[in-house]
């Protein structure tokens, strides 16, 4: 495999480090009235999505109703986690001190609880991302998804988890703080879990009642008919959920770090691990809507907590700091993102790696190089 | 709209309401209500303003309707309003006006424009028939006393007539029969907000008495100049013997305050800050402040936790910004601070403290 690489002096990381800083300031400068009405535009989508679709039950015996109940309650839940929950969370209209919206305060529509993913997301996987051994969304203790995770024959059902893992989604993130490996090799204790647990269950239980049993019974004799559509809305949500963010770090190009390397990084260097650390998708305003705006994951990952509309409004110049910079900008169509990310799934349950593939374009490692000290 | 949802208790009973949040879990009922009608609410307090009527050049009064979660108020108790400007909820402190036996329940607000005043000037400015504002319930322990005191003088200063103006309205209703005095002070004339209201209660109450004294107006009115033992003896000789009630600007409230001092009749003063007292920095201010979460540190200012909050950039909640409303409520994590209100000094970690009223005593760490 060739692997290009950058030299960037600590000079230019801190400079590339001082625009972003600044094209930040300049969009918290005008965060308003618009991105209220923004957000509020999509809750109330959602919200109509989701009445109309547990309405859509009641009719349910017709095939083409409860067809239509699912999408609108899988669109629904879509919106839910992706551009209102994630974001949320993330503090990105924390600045409106509206309670309702207020990442602290907020919970979404899924099963793990808002509290335990602050942590296990925003600040593990959003502050040590790409960093092997730190950040835990690296196949999330269950998947081998790069070269450097060492191979053993667990590895061999790669495929077969990952499709469990993207049916289950929902509460394989909700168990993502569990540390289940580290259970197993003994390097966390289950008493250490008591109080995740207790939260998971508590939220479980709810999410159970309100989609298993309270619903269905509205319904009456289409008991099982709702049931039926509120699980498969579950799993299309599930499914979407997991292709959308398997693109956001995975597809080929994408870097990895280590820890020694990651020591002691200044603000300009963890904005270069988060840009090259992450991956874009190109489609519609509706898919990046669909997506949570988090088709713009470079983004995202330089600015978490800025209103995700406003991704797409700085890409081009976020892109354009990247080729004044040589760094690389991965974009590409969900279909080659995700086709990737399955290729690389597939590809390390073997422990060949991927020496000789030609599909995978070159990395790119940034060489920090001090400028000699002029005599 | 307003305050957190207060949680449920856990050993379950059958209830509508109930079965409505279970079903809309994760989010509450009024998330979906609000989308409809925000007037329309099972937990939220909120309002609407039914009249909007600008008595003088720099006031607007405001009359609300609340949601029936309303549990009505005590003469000279505030309310928390909130409300949205450019996409930011803002919260402001203001006493009703209105008697609280108001027959049709709604409250009445007057509220002074501020130069610098976001909300009063976004009010003053945009306040119509049909907005709908968050809302919390009456809080204060400005109040008259439950058994009427035989004898009562209001003092009161500009915007801070509302919460005496309120007890007047109170006590008139009530058919109150001890003797009132009501020493108000404007600018001049012009800066009256409830003068006819004023006049018409004097007149139709033989033992009222009501005293309006201009500061920058040298005829007409009663009184003129600022407050003293001049217009203490001319209005109130039996002030003595009196409950005393008294709202106003700073100034006012510093000369009556120590004359009642030095004439031993503290105890018989009652009185609501209105402005939050001003800050002198603690001049051998030391350490550092650092705000976990965002990372950030600085050095201590002197300032409130809130202000060097501010300064460092982040926008932590916050409503009165005097110590009263809890708002901006977060966790000291390590430190020590002093309450700025009461000098107490606070030396426990992860505990939660009111940013606006503490200042930081050497290091201090919050999670923020």
């Amino acid at each position: 495999m060739t692997s290009a690489t950058v030299t960037l002096t600590t000079e230019q990381i801190d400079e590339l480090g001082r625009e972003l800083d600044a094209l930040k300031q300049r969009v918290v400068g005008d965060l308003g009235q618009e991105d209220r009405d923004y957000i509020y535009n999509v809750i109330k989508a959602q919200r109509a999505l989701e009445v109309a679709g547990r309405a859509s039950f009641y009719l349910g015996f017709l095939p083409p109703f409860w067809l239509a109940g699912v999408a609108a309650l899988s669109l629904s839940k879509i919106l839910d986690n992706m551009e209102i929950g994630h974001n949320v969370m993330h503090g990105q209209y924390d600045w409106m001190r509206d309670p309702a919206l207020n990442s602290k305060m907020f919970e979404w529509d899924t099963a793990c609880p808002s509290d335990q993913w602050r942590h296990s997301h925003n600040y593990m996987h959003h502050t040590y991302t790409n960093i092997l051994g730190k950040d835990r969304d690296i196949g999330y203790g269950l998947l081998r998804m790069d070269e450097s995770q060492k191979w053993n024959p667990y590895y061999l059902g790669n495929p077969v988890y990952a499709f469990a893992l993207m049916t289950f989604f929902q509460y394989g993130v909700a168990l993502h703080d569990l540390e289940a490996e580290n259970l197993v090799t003994g390097r966390r204790k289950m008493s250490e879990n008591t109080a995740l647990l207790n939260g998971i269950w508590r939220k479980i239980g709810k999410q159970t009642l309100k989609d298993y049993v309270l619903f269905p019974a509205l319904t009456g004799p289409l008991f099982v008919s709702t049931l039926a559509g509120n699980a498969t809305a579950n799993l299309v949500r599930n499914v979407w959920a997991y292709s959308i963010i398997f693109c956001g770090h995975f597809p080929s190009g994408v870097a990895t770090f280590t820890e020694e390397e990651t020591a002691d990084e200044s603000r300009g260097a963890w904005y270069v691990r988060q840009m090259m650390g992450s991956a874009n998708i190109t489609g519609s305003k509706l898919f990046h809507v669909l997506s949570g705006n988090l088709s713009h994951q470079i983004e995202h990952h330089l600015f978490p907590d800025i209103p995700a509309r406003r991704y797409p409004q700085i890409a081009a110049e976020v892109q354009a700091l990247c080729e004044k910079y040589g760094l690389p900008y991965n974009t590409g169509r969900f279909s080659k993102q995700i086709g990737s990310t399955w290729a690389k799934i597939f590809r390390l349950a073997l422990p060949f790696g991927t020496r000789g593939q030609k599909d995978t374009p070159p990395a790119v490692t940034v060489v920090p190089k001090k400028v000699p000290v002029a005599a | 709209m307003t305050a957190v949802a207060p949680t449920r208790p856990t050993r379950w009973r059958f209830s509508p309401l109930g079965l409505f949040e279970a079903l809309a879990t994760p989010h509450g009922v009024d998330r979906y209500l609000e989308l409809v009608n925000p007037m329309l609410t099972v937990r939220d307090l909120r309002a609407e303003v039914t009249e909007v009527h600008r008595s003088t050049a720099d006031t607007v009064t405001l009359t609300l309707r609340p949601t029936r979660q309303w549990r009505g108020f005590q003469a000279g108790q505030f309310v928390q309003v909130t409300v949205e400007i450019d996409g930011v909820r803002r919260t402001r402190c203001y006493s009703p006006a209105c008697s609280q036996y108001r027959d049709d329940g709604r409250i009445e607000l007057t509220i002074k424009a501020h130069p610098d005043g976001i909300v009063s000037q976004f009010l003053h400015a945009n306040a119509a028939p049909g907005l709908v504002v968050g809302l919390a319930q009456a809080a204060g322990t400005f109040q008259l006393p439950q058994e009427r005191p035989g004898h009562v003088l209001f003092i009161s200063g500009g915007s801070g007539i509302t919460p005496v103006l309120s007890m007047l309205r109170t006590l008139c209703d009530e058919g109150y029969a001890g003797q009132v005095t009501f020493l108000h002070y404007g600018y001049t004339e012009q800066d009256i907000a409830y003068r006819d209201e004023l006049v018409a209660l004097a007149a139709q109450h033989d033992n009222v008495r009501l005293v309006l004294a201009y500061t920058d107006q040298a005829d007409g009115g009663d009184l003129h100049g600022y407050f003293g033992q001049e217009h203490l003896e001319a209005v109130a000789p039996w002030h003595a013997d009196a409950e005393t009630f008294l709202c106003g600007p700073p100034g006012l409230m510093a000369s009556v305050r120590s004359l009642y001092a030095e004439r031993g009749l503290i105890n018989r003063l009652h009185f609501e800050d209105f402005a939050p007292a001003p800050i002198v920095a603690d001049r051998d201010s030391t350490g550092a402040v650092s705000f976990d979460r965002t990372g950030r540190s600085a050095d201590n200012s002197g300032a409130t936790l809130l202000e060097q909050a501010e300064a460092a950039g982040l926008t932590p909640a916050y409503g009165c910004r005097m110590g009263i409303c809890f708002s901006c409520t977060q966790i000291k994590t390590s430190g020590c601070t002093r309450n700025i209100r009461t000098g107490a000094i606070d030396a426990d970690p992860d505990t939660e403290i009111q940013l606006c009223i503490s200042v930081p005593v050497g290091d201090v760490a919050l999670d923020l």
